[in-house]
């Protein structure tokens, strides 16, 4: 069976697939998003912070995937399901680029503006959100970006423990040894990630400051 | 607004030094009267800035006390104090992604001034200070250094503070630019009546715009005079 012939006979399937896949990868970038950016402003609060929770990121991050996968099985309730389990593994993997943007986009903005919006009587708060998260915005998406993209291609590896996504169809046609097959898999998930990156470069520059 | 002749900024033997132990500043005392322009002028490294930043406690001070309006700086609610204080420094302080207009108008803003307020009070300030009204919907990139530099002057206007925190606002500028904007600061200064505190490493505008010249050297008061009196002390030049 050709390409196009498996494409358009399992068009529901690849579909299903596609649409697990996007759930996956979705959910797990709004919680990296929402436990990571926090952690990254936290660290330019708490300087003594910052080294530990960068180098537990970092070694998060070099955990193999299928290990990473095989070390949360045992974990109540995410060890479950597949999908649960896949999601928090995206979610750990997210969080380095997360966390090093947000601090580096904040620390990056430039100090003499900082330092006037203090001297006007900016609260914290109001420096946080008024100023420095506005001005870091373009760095913080550029980290977003990353994990999304990243996600999209470590979410195919989530198949090998049952999670289903486009994963299954590139495993399925690895033992098949039908090139068709992983193609249907392979394809959508290029394609995702294409569309990740091209989306999210256009908001990286909206968002970036214009400087004199 | 305060009488003449009255302290406005008084420091009491005021030193600051950094956690090494290294002295910026020295036993400064200094008093600054309502109405007056007292410049602090001194080469970089000298402990101008510094001197400036204490007042309105973005750096805390080691020793010694600085009455603020009579009472202490530690005393006053640290918002309250910078609210009360107008602080222009050079002209990268205007915020990239706000408008003028939004830049202008921040402290009114925090201060939850209604909306119409705002708007009236910018474009009151916008004239004030030479620029027009069309502008306040730019950015500060779209403006020249001059424009700029005229926004952060009506920036720190914008609460009507009765202070007015100063620091190397026109080093950027063209010459030209920079004596017409030295100019018209002075006869605005002289039409509000605000006590200023102004940093300058540049002689030619301490001798301008000066009520008084302060001297600072290595953290320590050199001299405070008046500009005819400084040009005829036996001090050294400062470039």
């Amino acid at each position: 069976m050709n390409f196009w012939d498996f494409i358009l006979h399992n068009r529901l399937e690849i579909f299903d697939l596609t649409l697990e896949h996007l759930t996956m990868v979705g959910v797990s970038i709004l919680l990296a998003t929402a436990v990571g950016i926090p952690l990254g402003i936290l660290i330019t609060r708490k300087p003594a912070l910052q080294r530990p929770v960068i180098i537990v990121a970092n070694v998060i991050q070099t955990i193999p995937s299928l290990a990473l996968f095989g070390f949360l099985l045992p974990t109540p309730w995410i060890g479950e399901r597949a999908a649960r389990l896949a999601i928090l593994a995206l979610t750990l993997y997210s969080l380095l680029p997360l966390i090093r943007n947000t601090y580096a986009g904040i620390k990056g903005v430039d100090r003499a503006v900082v330092e006037a919006a203090r001297g006007m009587g900016l609260t914290d708060w109001q420096l946080l959100y008024k100023v420095e998260l506005p001005l870091a915005a373009s760095v913080i998406l550029a980290g977003i970006r990353i994990a999304l993209v990243t996600s999209v291609g470590l979410a195919t590896i989530a198949a090998a423990i049952g999670a289903g996504g486009l994963g299954e169809l590139i495993f399925r046609g690895l033992a098949m040894v039908n090139n068709a097959v992983i193609l249907a898999g392979a394809i959508p998930a290029a394609l995702m990630a294409l569309a990740a990156d091209t989306l999210l470069g256009w908001l990286e520059k909206r968002f970036t400051p214009q400087r004199a | 607004m305060p009488n003449a002749g009255q302290s406005v900024i008084e420091f009491g033997d005021v030193s600051y030094r950094l956690t090494d132990g290294r002295a910026i500043l020295e036993n400064l005392s200094l008093t600054v009267q309502a109405g007056e322009i007292l410049v602090l002028l001194g080469r970089s490294g000298s402990g101008k800035t510094t001197a400036l930043k204490l007042v309105n406690r973005l750096v805390a001070h080691s020793s010694g006390e600085i009455l603020v309006e009579g009472k202490s700086t530690r005393d006053w609610d640290i918002m309250k104090l910078r609210r009360h204080i107008g602080y222009a420094i050079q002209e990268i302080g205007l915020f990239p992604h706000f408008n003028i207009a939004r830049n202008i108008g921040l402290v009114p803003e925090i201060e939850n001034w209604p909306k119409d307020r705002i708007r009236a009070r910018v474009n009151e300030l916008l004239t004030l200070v030479g620029l027009s009204e069309e502008i306040s919907s730019r950015y500060p990139h779209q403006l020249s250094g001059g424009q700029r530099q005229r926004a952060g002057v009506a920036r720190a206007l914008a609460a009507d503070p009765p202070i007015l925190l100063i620091d190397e606002p026109f080093g950027a500028l063209d010459p030209l630019t920079r004596s017409d904007l030295q100019r018209e600061f002075l006869s605005l200064q002289k039409k509000l009546g605000k006590t200023v505190l102004f940093v300058t490493h540049d002689l030619n505008e301490a001798l301008l715009l000066g009520t008084r010249i302060a001297l600072l050297e290595q953290g320590r008061l050199v001299s405070l005079t008046s500009p005819p009196e400084f040009l005829h002390s036996p001090q050294p030049l400062v470039a």
